[in-house]
């Protein structure tokens, strides 16, 4: 039960507590008076004149103040009691349990009603980039379907961004990935010469080289091209790479591997299709179109035609193949024993696709207000 | 690559209604579906021009004649060989051909013809040409661009005339030798560029552009026709050399048809007779310095399956290869398959099988899924990672990407290590990878001031890049900002902060100083010290801190200098953070460590001073802990206030001890006397208690 302590301290903070502390008691024993005789004990030990509480809280609280805090001790005091004669009285009119007991508990709690239409005080929450937000999409789809995940330097060497790929010294192939040449490379030896990385394919020579098949693995991460940047092309863009290799990894395998994981990423209704295609790195190579996510592959919005996939219902989504046995001679992989696939894909064009963005570079402005759409 | 269609169904006869619109698409979509992309059937009827884009292994079939043969293959269709019809030759030519150079030119197919007249056309070659974009220019010159469209093999004609000594040689430019080319300009040669030359000097480029003054012209009379074929490397190496890509470079250096080359010499031939009179003149010569093999394959039937997944029917496998040419033959259960010379990129059985599945039709093979055993293994940072992508997103930061590319003055500036340089920037100013996230998100944050987006807050994270001479190496970092704005306001604008007050300077640091507690505090530590020791010119050094974690120094934080700020015109005040990521990979993310809580009640105090401005919070906080009072649980700072009626040079602080035992109840007395004795303490620091 409750008693009235001394108070030792007379802080605003101090006095505050005591004070909750009393109404909260007040309050308490309120709910438990049930009859006339409880009505009166409680009358008593509130507002009893000799030794009912508010007669102590006079006593200890305020006559027992230091001289500096009584003109605040009074006024937390005065409020005391006028809160708990209120209440007492309100008690003695309807006691609990009455009816109208119960009817003054809602009054009290339809008191000073808020306006519930006024909008929210917020915290603000941060926005995922839409970029990384998919590349952990398609990353998470390949490690349900069993692909851990492996990394690679951006700056690469000539060796795992091209050579090891099958892509010859002097070869036209190398045209297709218009690289960027780091400075200062000339006293090193060609496959050591430093670059930066044309596509996250290196990342399959770096996990076949630690380890031995089967390997499934998915390489997310970012890579750059000599491309001057425009509404449809960036110097700076990002890839998942994607490698399979084991006995009897086949080409059927390739197709519903891929199948699944764009089904999986776009949803069930997406078709898949695929058309020969050309990578130093894979043979048999591929493009992979899938069905317009837009118009669903209709080539037509409504009335208008489709302008995602310019019509033709489909659109180019990513490169795949069998890994090239010439790969494997590199990382020491016996082709006649072991087969694959690898396949690669832009993580800037899915997103793209996926929210219906039509400029690359409101990606990398740092735009809240853009930014704040993926929150 | 632009395909005429009434061209190509003069190879083959395709099996369809070129007039049909639908059937054009139909045409388009098989071709694409065996690897000739046809990106647009622009025109129609005799007009109707197929626009391919064909992948750089594929050459051969940069051309009608190559396109048929893919129709042949699709379609099952015959295809007759390239046979031209010349006159009889008339007497004997007396031109000399010498490759002294194997290893550049393998083959020189050469043709003379004398008396000719140089006019234009006929007009179905100027149609053609037109048709595909090639502007007509004589008949000798449009000779040599029909049969590249055609079977496309390049050759080039000389004035004989022109030639010094009427002789051919295929030799490596001497030092100091120049040309002046076709184009008019005037070509410094290297010893490495293999040349067409005369008895004294280059007359052509090989294989990338022939030269000035041997030029055919209306004046020409006698012409020699070159079909050679060059050494892809050495094309490509001279053409890159000189920035000069040509249609005939553009074949060479992916490898032209060794076999062809008498083949296009006499369909040249025969296009200049026809247009031109003039005569025939002796034999076809043909120099050859060496065969350029191409092998006999053995193929099991197995080893198809084995990567392919489909067991395709051997006639199939038949049908496909001798139609695209292919020589064939079956021994038990091995294709014996013999590569054609204008299939450089046919190697191996992986080339033979691709052939086989791409003509065969990829969208035919089932779909299947490999089976699997093993584990899935995340990326090794992957759990520490997102733990701090997590609290940022949660902190309401907004993720961002920056360009990777920065200037020097900014890696200067910034940073303390060498930048790694790019040898051929897209932007001459900045030519280097970042060494550092923030002058990345400066410019984010200067974007968004610009545009009215006063409350921001971003990160980055991502690698940042350093070398050490050619050597070169990248780290994960991250990075944050936030306005000045971002860092003041409140949930309800009403209670923003003005940033005249007093006190917006503490408030914003130290608002911004929590974030980095919290996300630091999510990762394991034995010891977390914030000081003042940032030593980097680009933070406030009033206004500014690092974090030390275990001893190693993982965050510096503050406000961006004021200089930096007017420097980049950034239209108020930023907090930047900077984390090296690779130093809070190494820890553990934060474990929970269970400890039971008391049954007894807890005891504050709340202790009111004056301090002077010097005594920083770290001394006061110190000086309680250094009582060693044994149920003291902490020691924290409630409310900091400056300004109003504070004097001058000191500042008001209202501080919170917290007191509880596990074992009993606190008395009274005791909690009176620990408070004394913290009163104590913060007088001997020179605080003034409030009354």
């Amino acid at each position: 039960m409750y008693t009235v302590a001394k108070l030792h301290d007379y802080s605003a903070a101090a006095l505050q507590q005591a004070a909750d502390e009393l109404l909260h008691a007040l309050e308490e024993e309120s709910l438990a008076v049930k009859g006339e005789a409880q009505l009166t004990l409680y009358r008593n030990r509130w507002l009893g004149r000799k030794s009912g509480i508010l007669t102590q809280v006079n006593d200890e609280w305020l006559k027992a103040a230091p001289r500096e805090a009584k003109r605040e001790a009074g006024q937390r005091v005065n409020d005391l009691k006028s809160a708990v004669e209120a209440r007492v009285e309100a008690v003695l009119a309807a006691p609990a349990g009455s009816a109208t007991a119960a009817l003054a508990a809602t009054d009290r709690s339809a008191t000073a009603p808020v306006d519930v239409t006024l909008p929210g005080s917020r915290r603000p929450l941060g926005a995922e980039h839409p970029v990384i937000r998919t590349m952990n999409e398609i990353v998470a789809v390949f490690a349900a379907m069993g692909y851990s995940t492996g990394s690679g330097p951006e700056i690469e060497n000539d060796y795992y961004n091209f050579e090891a790929l099958n892509f010859p010294p002097n070869h036209p192939a190398r045209d297709t990935q218009d690289t960027f040449l780091m400075a200062g490379q000339e006293s090193l030896p060609r496959r050591e010469r430093r670059l930066l990385r044309t596509h996250t394919s290196p990342g399959q020579i770096r996990i076949m080289e630690k380890q031995k098949p089967p390997v499934r693995m998915v390489v997310p991460g970012k890579v750059h091209r000599h491309d001057t940047a425009d509404a449809s092309h960036s110097p700076m863009f990002h890839q998942v790479e994607g490698l399979a290799v084991d006995k009897n990894i086949t080409f059927c395998d390739l197709k519903g591997t891929l199948e699944h994981a764009m089904k999986a990423l776009f949803g069930s209704r997406v078709r898949t299709r695929f058309h020969p295609s050309f990578f130093p790195f894979t043979e048999p190579s591929a493009d992979v179109q899938i069905s317009c996510i837009i118009c669903d592959g209709s080539g037509r919005r409504g009335n208008e035609p489709c302008r995602l996939c310019k019509q033709t219902g489909w659109v180019e989504l990513l490169g795949c193949g069998m890994v090239h046995p010439a790969v494997y001679g590199f990382v020491d992989y016996d082709p006649a024993v072991v087969s694959g696939f690898a396949f690669g894909m832009g993580v800037e064009r899915v997103a793209l696709m996926k929210y219906g963005i039509d400029d690359i570079q409101v990606l990398f402005q740092g735009d809240v207000r853009f930014l704040q759409q993926f929150a | 690559m632009k395909i005429s269609l009434r061209w190509l169904n003069e190879f083959v006869a395709l099996p369809c209604d070129l007039q049909s619109r639908e059937a054009l698409t139909g045409l388009a979509h098989d071709l694409t579906m065996a690897g000739v992309a046809v990106e647009n059937v622009a025109g129609d009827g005799g007009d109707a021009v197929l626009e391919t884009d064909i992948t750089t292994n594929r050459v051969d079939a940069m051309n009608h004649y190559g396109i048929a043969r893919e129709c042949a293959a699709i379609y099952d269709l015959d295809l007759p060989a390239l046979a031209p019809s010349l006159p009889a030759a008339q007497g004997a030519h007396d031109v000399a051909i010498e490759i002294t150079d194997a290893a550049g030119c393998a083959r020189y197919t050469a043709r003379v013809i004398r008396n000719l007249t140089i006019q234009a056309s006929s007009p179905e070659i100027q149609r053609r040409l037109q048709l595909l974009g090639h502007k007509s220019i004589n008949s000798a010159a449009d000779a040599s661009n029909y049969t590249l469209l055609e079977m496309g093999h390049p050759t080039h004609a000389f004035d004989l005339d022109r030639l010094q000594g009427g002789k051919i040689v295929v030799r490596r430019a001497r030092p100091g030798e120049t040309l002046k080319t076709l184009d008019g300009i005037d070509r410094k040669l290297d010893p490495e560029d293999l040349v067409i030359a005369d008895a004294a000097k280059p007359v052509a480029i090989a294989g990338v552009m022939g030269g000035f003054d041997s030029m055919i012209t209306s004046a020409t009379r006698n012409v020699l026709i070159e079909s050679a074929w060059f050494d892809p490397v050495t094309v490509r190496r001279t053409s890159r050399r000189l920035g000069m890509h040509t249609d005939a470079s553009h074949r060479f250096e992916r490898g032209a048809d060794w076999g062809t080359c008498p083949v296009a010499c006499d369909r040249v031939a025969e296009l200049l007779l026809t247009s031109g009179a003039g005569e025939l003149c002796g034999s076809a010569i043909d120099s050859i310095a060496r065969p350029i093999d191409r092998p006999t394959l053995r193929l099991p039937a197995s080893e198809v399956l084995r990567i392919l997944g489909l067991d395709i029917p051997r006639a199939d496998i038949r049908r496909i290869l001798t139609r695209l040419q292919f020589g064939f033959a079956q021994e038990g259960d091995t294709y014996v398959v013999t590569v054609p010379t204008w299939r450089l990129d046919v190697e191996s059985n992986i080339d033979l099988i691709e052939e086989i599945a791409r003509i065969y039709g990829y969208n035919r093979f089932p779909s299947t899924l490999p089976t699997f055993s093993g584990a899935v293994n995340p990326a090794p940072d992957a759990n520490q990672a997102a733990k701090i992508r997590a609290t940022l997103l949660a902190l309401g930061y907004n993720e961002a990407i920056s360009l990777t590319f920065i200037s020097n003055a900014d890696a200067a500036a910034f940073s303390r290590v060498a930048a790694a340089q790019v040898a051929n920037p897209i932007n001459e100013e900045t030519p280097a990878m970042r060494t550092s996230l923030l002058p990345g998100i400066l410019d984010m944050m200067a974007w968004n001031l610009n545009r009215g987006v006063s409350e921001a807050r971003l990160f980055e994270c991502g690698q940042i890049y350093s070398s050490a001479g050619p050597e070169t190496s990248e780290q994960p970092a991250a990075c944050l900002a936030q306005t000045w704005d971002a860092l003041l306001a409140s949930r309800d604008s009403s209670e923003r902060i003005s940033p005249a007050d007093a006190n917006a300077a503490t408030i914003a640091f130290r608002r911004f100083k929590g974030d980095i507690e919290t996300l630091l505090e999510r990762f394991e530590h034995a010891t977390l010290v914030y000081d003042a020791a940032v030593e980097r010119a680009y933070y406030h050094p009033g206004r500014s801190a690092r974090a030390v974690f275990n001893s190693v120094t993982v965050a510096r934080f503050g406000e961006l200098h004021p200089r930096l700020q007017e420097e980049r015109k950034l239209k108020q005040p930023v907090y930047i953070a900077e984390l090296d990521l690779a130093a809070l990979y190494k820890v553990a993310p934060h474990q929970p460590h269970y400890g039971p809580i008391s049954r007894y009640p807890a005891v504050e105090r709340d202790f009111s001073f004056f301090f002077p401005a010097e005594i920083t919070f770290q001394k006061i906080r110190n000086a309680a802990e250094a009582l060693g009072i044994e149920h003291m649980r902490s020691f924290d700072l409630g409310e900091i206030y400056r300004g109003k009626n504070i004097p001058a040079g000191q500042y008001s602080a209202l501080l919170r001890a917290r007191f509880q035992s596990d074992q009993r109840t606190l008395l009274d007395d005791e909690v009176k006397d620990w408070s004394a004795k913290i009163t104590t303490a913060l007088q001997g620091l020179g605080g003034q208690q409030r009354v």
